[in-house]
C-alpha cells in the first residue's frame, strides 16, 4: 500500500557503524556558509575524536550554533565536507537520518514536546525503529520501561513523570532534553548551552553527567559559562568569525595571544 | 516530604486529565449503538401516529449527519492531532462520493431517460458512443469499494508527499489544500471530464439491488453509516492512543524537534493524511446514496471550511468532540436554513469568530472544566467541613 | 476628441440631424433652396446634373440631403412641393423634417407624400458624390473612414475618385490608405504585370480586405497546368500572404501580451493589499476578497448616489473605496485579529468567518443578484493602432493604474515614517516596542492600508466583472498564490508573480480554453510552491524561519 512506502525502514546508512579506525568520529572540513553575503562559517575545520569531550567557545555570532545546524542537517553548507566516521557523508542525509545514525542534539533553547508528558517525551526519544508501522503497533517492553525509569532517575524527574512537559520549569526542561538525548543513545552528543537557567548545584550535576558520558560517547559542548567549561573541558576549540581560531587545553587557550585578543580579552577586559 | 510528593503526583494526575481530554471509547460507541437501535425501533415498530415514531425523513437526515460525523473525524485526525489544517477535505469526500456515484449511475442501466443500457444519460446527451476508460469496471462493487478508498487516498498521497516533503506547512499548506479543491471543482464542472459536468451524477435507482426510494433501504444505509462511524472511531482511537499518536502530537507541537529525535515527520504526515482522506472518501461514498446526488458543488472551498468549523466547535484534539460538533452544527444548519435561510451564513460566520476567540478547545474542552468546577466546589465543601 | 468626430459622423449618417452651425452664406443657401425646389420636377434622366449642382453648394445640409436621397428617405409634399426628410412611424404616419431648416413638421399620411425619384445609376452617382464629399472633408478621421469604406468594396469608380484626389491629399495616413485602395483595385482587375506591382505594394498590409483578395485570387488560380505567368503570380501571392500572416501573428502575440499584462495588473491589484497584510505583517486575512468586494460595491453606491456624475464616479470611488475597506479592515484588526496574534490557523478561521458574514451582509442589503456598475465614457473604446490591432482603453488604464498603486505603495513603505515603523514592527516586534513604536497602532494602520488597497482593487474590478457578493471569493485564492509565489514579504516579487501569472494564463488560453488554463496555472503554482516553498524571491538568513 501507499503508506507502506512512507514508513521507511532503517536506511542503509544507519546499519553502517561509523568507521573510527583513525580515532576521529566527526570530520568537518573546509565548510563555508553564507547568509546574504554574511559569512557565518568560513573555511571551518574541526575534528572530534571518538570518545572525547570537546568544548566549543566563541563570541556570539562566531558560528557555534550554525556549526551544530550544519552537522545535524538543519542547514546545508555552501561548500565543504561533513563526515560521520570516515565513510558516512552527513551532507547526504536529512535531520532524522542523521539523528538515527547516532548524532544527538540538545538545543540552545530547550525544546521538548510540550503537550506530551515527561515519560512520553523520553519514550519517543528511545533508540529504535522510528518507522510508521512500528509506531502504530508498538508496545513498550519491560526493558525499555526500565531504561526510561533509569533515565528519569538520572535527570531527577521521577516525580514529574506524568507531568505535561510544557509545565516544567526552564531548568527542568533542560534536564528533560538531556534525558531525551540519553534515551537515544547516540555516538555523538551535541550539547548547546546545557546549564543556562540551572542552579549551581544542577550545573555541577550536569558537569558530572557530561564527563561520565565521555569515553563511551563523544560529547561536544557549546557553553558561555567559562567556569563550567573549565570544570569539564579537556580540549577546547575557539571559534571566531566562522572558523577555528585556536585549539588546545584550557590553559593553552588562555595563553594563546590570538584568543586573548579576540575573545578572552574582551571578556576579561 | 514523602507525602508532599504523593500530593504532587495526585495533583499532576488531576491536571493531566484536564490538560488532555480522554477519549471515552466505550461511552461513544455505546451511545452510537443505542441511538442506532432506538432509531431503528422507532422507524420500524412504532406507527406513524405514535410519539416515538421516527420518520423516514428523519432517518435519512440522521444518516447524513453520521456521514458528516465520519468526515469530521477525518478532519480532526489531521488537524486536531497532527496540526495539518486541511481546507481541502471536501475534495476527498467528494471523490469518494463520485466513486459511489459512478457505480450507482451504472446500476440505472437502461432505465435512464435515453434508455441506453451502457451509457449514463449525460454521456448520451454529449453524443459519446462509449464509456471513457476511467469508467471501466465502474459497475462492479469491488471496483467501487476500491475507488472509494483509492481515489482520495491516491490524491492525498501525491499531494501530501509533495507538500510535506518540501516542508510546506501551516497557513501555506491550508491555502494550497484550498487551491487543490478549487482546481478540482473547476475541472469537474467541465463536461469533458466525463463526470456529468455541472449536474454531476444523479437520478440513481438502486444500490446492491435495493431500491433507493424504499424506506428499508434508507434505514439500512443509516445503520451501515453508524457501523462505519463506529469502526472508524475505533480505528482513530487506536491510532491516537498508539505510539503513532504520540509521534503525531509531537509533530504538531514541534516538527523540527521530531526530526532531531530521528523520526521522519513527512512520512507520518503523509500516512495520517492518506488515512484521513480515505475516511473522508468513505463518508462521501455513504453520503451519496442517502442524498441521491453528487455534483462539483461539493468541491466548493466553503464546504471544506464548514467541516473545519464542525471540528472547531466540537473541540479538536478529541475524537468525540468532532462527532458532537458535526452533528450540532449540521442540525443548526438544517433548522436555520428552514426557518430563515439568510441567517445561516451570519450564524456560521459568527461561529467561526466566536469559537476561535472564546472557545479554542471547543465543546469537548468545556466538559472537563465543568467537571473541574464541580470537583472544586466539592473540595471546598469538604475543606470547610 | 476622435470619438466626438465619429459621433458627428454617426449623426450625419443616421439622418438624425443635430443642431448645425447657423448659416452665414445666405447666397449659397438660397441657391441650394432653389436647386431643391427643382428636385420634384426634374425627370430621372436629368437628375444627375442636378445632383452634381446640389453637391457643389457645399452647404452644411448638403451631405445629409444627398444621404437621404441615397437611403430613399427624401420626399416632397404633394401639396406644396416642399422637400422633406420623412421617416415612417408606427401608426402609418410619416415624421417630417424640412431638409433646409431642420424644422419638424406635423406628421402626415403616406398618401400626401411623394418620393424623390432615384434609380440604380443615380444611387451609384450619389455614392460617389458622397464619397468625394467625405474624402475632401477637413477632418482627417472622416477622410480615413471614407477611404476605409471604399477599400472594403473596391470598384473602378472608387479607384477613379481616389486617383483624382490622391495628389491633393496632404495627410500621410490617408494617402497611404488611398494608395492601398488603388493597389487593391489594380490587384483585382489589372494585368498580370500590374498585379505583381500591386502585390509588391500591398505586401505586409494588414487590411482584412487585402488578405481576402489575395486568398480569393489564390483560390481562383487553377491547380494544375499553370502558365509561367501564373506560376510567378502564385508564388508572389503566397509570399504576400505569408508576410501578412507573419505580421498578423506578431500583432496577435503582442495583443496576448497586452491581455496578459492587464490580467496581471488585476491580479497585482488584488494581491498587493494581501502582500502587505500577509506578506509584511504575517497576518492571514481570508476576508481580503471581501475587502475587494466592498470596494466594488462602494463604486456601485456612488454611481447610485450621483447618477449625474457617472464620468467622475470612478475618481470619487477610488478614495471612497479605500476609506470604506480600510475602515472595515481596521475594525477587523481591532476586533478580532489582534486577539489571535501568533496563531495563524485560528486567524485564518476567524477571518474566514468574517468573510462569510460580510458576504451575507451584502447579500441582504443589495440582494444576491449582480449589480450593474456603469463604465464611464472615457473607459470605453479602444486605441486603434492598425487595422487588426487595438488596445482597449479600460485595460490600458487598469495597467497604468495598477502601476501607479504599486509605486505609491512602495513609496509609502520606503519613504514615510509609517513605512519605517511597519518594517520595524514586522521584523522585530519587541525591539520596535522597546523603541517606543506603538506596535498596536502600527498594526491597525498597516492592516487598514492593505484592506484599503483591496478596496481600490474592487473599484477596478467593478469595471471588468459582475459586481456580486461572491466577487471577492474568486480572487482570494489567486491573491494568496500570487503573494506566496512571489515570495512573502517582497513587493517586487508580488509584481513579478502577478504579471507572469497573467501572461502564462493568457498564452495558455488559446491552446487549452480558459477554464483549463486556470486549472493548469493553479496546479502549476501548487507544484511550484511545493518545490520552492519560499517563492520566487525568498528572504534568506537564519531569522527567516
Amino acid at each position: 500500500m501507499t503508506a507502506n512506502k512512507a514508513g521507511s525502514p532503517l536506511t542503509a546508512h544507519e546499519n553502517i557503524v561509523p568507521d573510527t579506525r583513525h580515532g576521529v568520529i566527526l570530520y568537518v572540513e573546509d565548510v563555508n556558509l553564507s547568509f546574504d553575503g554574511f559569512k557565518a562559517l568560513n573555511n571551518l575545520n574541526l575534528y572530534i575524536n571518538d570518545g572525547e569531550l570537546r568544548c566549543l567557545i566563541g563570541a556570539n555570532g562566531a558560528g557555534k550554533t550554525t556549526l551544530m545546524d550544519v552537522i545535524t542537517g538543519k542547514i546545508r553548507p555552501d561548500t565543504g565536507k561533513v563526515n560521520f566516521g570516515q565513510q558516512i557523508d552527513l551532507l547526504q542525509l536529512d535531520e532524522s537520518e542523521i539523528a538515527r545514525a547516532g548524532i544527538g542534539r540538545k538545543f540552545q533553547k530547550p525544546t521538548v514536546f510540550e503537550e506530551l508528558s515527561v515519560f512520553e517525551n523520553i519514550e519517543l526519544s528511545l533508540k529504535g525503529d522510528k518507522g510508521i508501522w512500528t509506531a502504530l503497533f508498538h508496545k513498550l517492553s519491560g526493558e525499555q520501561e526500565d531504561r526510561i525509569g533509569e533515565i528519569l532517575h538520572t535527570i531527577g524527574l521521577v516525580a514529574e513523570c506524568h507531568y505535561p512537559a510544557g509545565r516544567l520549569s526552564h531548568g527542568q526542561k533542560q534536564w528533560l532534553e538531556i534525558g531525551m538525548l540519553l534515551a537515544a543513545e547516540p555516538r555523538v552528543l551535541l550539547v548547546d548551552e546545557p546549564v543556562a537557567g540551572m542552579t549551581g548545584q544542577e550545573t555541577e550535576r550536569t558537569a558530572e553527567l557530561l564527563t561520565s558520558l565521555a569515553g563511551e560517547h563523544s560529547v561536544v559542548v557549546v557553553e558561555h559559562d567559562m567556569a563550567f567549561v573549565r570544570s569539564i573541558a579537556r580540549k577546547v576549540s575557539v571559534l571566531h568569525q566562522g572558523s577555528v581560531l585556536a585549539e588546545g587545553t584550557m590553559s593553552e587557550i588562555q595563553a594563546n595571544p590570538d584568543v586573548i585578543r579576540v575573545y578572552l580579552g574582551e571578556e576579561q577586559g | 516530604m514523602n507525602t508532599s510528593i504523593n500530593q504532587d503526583i495526585n495533583q499532576n494526575n488531576q491536571q493531566q486529565s484536564l490538560f488532555r481530554s480522554r477519549d471515552p471509547l466505550h461511552l461513544t460507541i455505546g451511545l452510537l449503538f443505542i441511538t442506532t437501535i432506538l432509531v431503528t425501533i422507532g422507524n420500524l415498530i412504532f406507527a406513524e401516529s405514535s410519539a416515538f415514531h421516527v420518520s423516514d425523513y428523519t432517518v435519512s437526515l440522521l444518516g447524513k449527519y453520521l456521514c458528516y460525523a465520519l468526515l469530521a473525524l477525518a478532519v480532526d485526525l489531521v488537524w486536531g492531532y497532527c496540526g495539518i489544517l486541511s481546507l481541502g477535505h471536501g475534495a476527498f469526500f467528494t471523490l469518494g462520493g463520485y466513486a459511489m456515484g459512478m457505480y450507482l449511475m451504472r446500476q440505472i442501466g437502461d432505465r435512464g431517460v435515453y434508455g441506453n443500457p451502457d451509457l449514463p444519460d449525460f454521456m448520451v446527451f454529449l453524443n459519446w458512443t462509449e464509456l471513457p476508460w476511467f469508467w471501466a469496471g465502474s459497475n462492479s462493487v469491488i471496483w467501487m469499494v476500491c475507488m472509494v478508498f483509492l481515489g482520495p487516498g491516491l490524491l492525498a498521497f501525491i499531494f501530501g508527499s509533495l507538500a510535506f516533503r518540501s516542508r510546506v506547512s501551516g497557513v501555506y499548506l491550508s491555502i494550497m489544500t484550498q487551491a487543490m479543491t478549487y482546481a478540482l471543482m473547476l475541472a469537474f464542472f467541465r463536461n469533458e471530464m466525463g463526470f456529468g459536468g455541472n449536474n454531476g451524477l444523479t437520478d440513481f435507482k438502486e444500490i446492491f439491488g435495493f431500491s433507493l426510494q424504499s424506506p428499508s433501504t434508507k434505514l439500512g444505509l443509516f445503520i451501515a453509516t453508524a457501523i462505519a462511524l463506529a469502526l472508524a472511531y475505533c480505528a482513530c482511537h487506536f491510532i491516537v492512543k498508539s505510539k503513532m499518536g504520540r509521534v503525531v502530537t509531537a509533530i504538531r507541537d514541534s516538527e523540527s524537534r521530531v526530526r532531531f529525535v530521528g523520526y521522519k515527520p513527512e512520512h507520518y504526515k503523509v500516512w495520517i493524511f492518506v488515512v484521513s482522506a480515505m475516511l473522508a472518501g468513505l463518508a462521501g461514498a455513504l453520503y451519496v446514496p442517502q442524498v441521491g446526488i453528487i455534483n462539483p458543488g461539493e468541491f466548493s472551498p466553503l464546504n471544506s471550511i464548514e467541516m473545519v468549523i464542525w471540528v472547531a466547535v466540537g473541540g479538536r484534539n478529541s475524537l468525540y468532540g468532532a462527532i458532537i460538533g458535526a452533528i450540532i452544527v449540521s442540525y443548526a444548519k438544517t433548522r436555520f436554513t428552514a426557518i430563515m435561510p439568510e441567517a445561516w451564513l451570519f450564524a456560521l460566520g459568527g461561529l467561526f469568530v466566536l469559537v476561535t476567540l472564546l472557545l479554542p478547545k471547543g465543546i469537548a474542552g468545556l466538559l472537563p472544566s465543568i467537571k473541574q468546577k464541580f470537583a472544586n466546589t466539592a473540595d471546598s465543601v469538604e475543606a470547610k467541613s | 476628441m476622435h470619438r466626438i468626430y465619429l459621433l458627428l459622423l454617426l449623426i450625419f449618417i443616421s439622418g438624425q440631424s443635430a443642431a448645425l452651425q447657423p448659416d452665414s452664406d445666405t447666397q449659397s443657401n438660397s441657391q441650394l433652396s432653389g436647386l431643391l425646389n427643382q428636385l420634384p420636377k426634374t425627370k430621372l434622366r436629368k437628375m444627375a446634373p442636378l445632383i452634381e449642382k446640389i453637391s457643389q453648394t457645399k452647404q452644411p445640409q448638403t451631405r445629409a440631403i444627398l444621404q437621404f436621397m441615397l437611403d430613399g428617405e427624401l420626399y416632397y409634399l404633394r401639396a406644396n412641393k416642399q422637400v422633406v426628410h420623412a421617416q415612417s412611424t408606427e401608426n402609418n404616419l410619416y415624421e417630417l423634417t424640412d431638409v433646409l431648416t431642420q424644422e419638424s413638421l406635423t406628421p402626415v399620411k403616406k398618401s400626401r407624400l411623394s418620393k424623390v425619384k432615384t434609380n440604380n445609376r443615380l444611387r451609384s452617382t450619389l455614392r460617389n458624390i458622397l464619397a468625394k464629399i467625405d474624402l475632401t472633408d477637413d477632418d482627417k478621421q472622416i477622410r480615413l473612414q471614407a477611404v476605409q469604406q471604399l477599400l472594403s468594396s473596391p470598384s473602378k469608380q472608387s479607384a477613379a475618385i481616389i486617383t483624382e484626389l490622391i495628389d491633393d491629399e496632404t495627410d500621410q495616413d490617408v494617402r497611404a490608405l488611398m494608395a492601398t485602395t488603388l493597389a487593391l483595385q489594380q490587384l483585382k482587375s489589372g494585368s498580370s504585370d500590374e498585379k505583381l506591382i500591386a502585390l509588391e505594394q500591398l505586401s505586409g498590409s494588414l487590411e482584412p480586405t487585402v488578405k481576402n483578395e489575395i486568398v480569393s485570387l489564390l483560390e481562383n488560380l487553377p491547380n494544375k497546368d499553370l502558365t509561367a505567368e501564373q506560376q510567378i503570380l502564385k508564388s508572389q501571392l503566397t509570399n504576400a500572404l505569408d508576410e501578412i500572416d507573419n505580421r498578423a501573428s506578431f500583432y496577435s502575440a503582442i495583443e496576448t501580451v497586452f491581455f496578459g499584462l492587464s490580467l496581471g495588473s488585476v491580479l497585482l491589484l488584488a494581491a498587493i493589499g494581501l502582500a502587505i497584510t500577509f506578506g509584511v505583517m504575517g497576518v492571514i486575512n481570508m476576508a481580503h476578497g471581501e475587502m475587494i468586494m466592498l470596494g466594488a460595491y462602494t463604486t456601485y453606491v456612488i454611481q447610485l448616489a450621483f447618477p449625474s456624475m457617472i464620468e467622475y464616479s470612478l475618481l470619487i470611488a477610488v478614495p471612497a473605496a479605500f476609506l470604506v475597506s480600510g475602515f472595515v479592515g481596521i475594525l477587523i484588526e481591532r476586533g478580532v485579529i489582534r486577539f489571535l496574534k501568533g496563531r495563524p490557523l485560528e486567524t485564518l478561521l476567524a477571518t474566514f468567518g468574517i468573510s462569510l458574514v460580510l458576504q451575507q451582509l451584502v447579500r441582504t442589503i443589495f440582494s444576491p443578484l449582480n449589480r450593474q456598475v456603469v463604465s464611464p465614457e472615457w473607459m470605453s473604446g479602444s486605441w486603434q493602432i492598425n487595422p487588426i490591432f487595438s488596445l482597449t482603453y479600460n485595460r490600458l488604464y487598469i495597467i497604468l493604474f495598477s502601476i501607479f498603486v504599486f509605486v505609491s505603495l512602495l513609496m509609502i513603505l520606503k519613504k514615510t515614517s509609517l513605512g519605517l515603523h511597519v518594517r520595524a514592527v514586522s521584523q522585530n516586534r519587541d525591539m520596535a516596542r522597546a523603541l517606543s513604536i506603538k506596535s498596536d497602532w502600527v498594526d491597525a494602520i498597516t492592516f487598514g492600508l492593505g484592506s484599503g488597497i483591496a478596496g481600490v482593487a474592487g473599484v477596478v474590478l467593478s469595471q471588468l466583472t459582475n459586481v456580486g457578493p461572491n466577487l471577492g471569493q474568486a480572487y482570494i485564492i489567486d491573491s494568496f498564490l500570487v503573494v506566496v509565489f512571489g515570495g512573502v514579504g517582497n513587493l517586487w516579487g508580488t509584481l513579478v508573480a502577478a504579471m507572469s501569472l497573467g501572461l502564462t494564463n493568457k498564452f495558455l488560453e488559446p491552446l487549452t480554453g480558459s477554464v483549463l488554463a486556470n486549472i493548469i496555472v493553479l496546479v502549476g503554482l501548487v507544484l511550484f510552491i511545493q518545490k520552492r516553498p519560499k517563492g520566487l524571491f525568498p528572504q534568506k538568513g537564519r531569522s527567516a524561519d
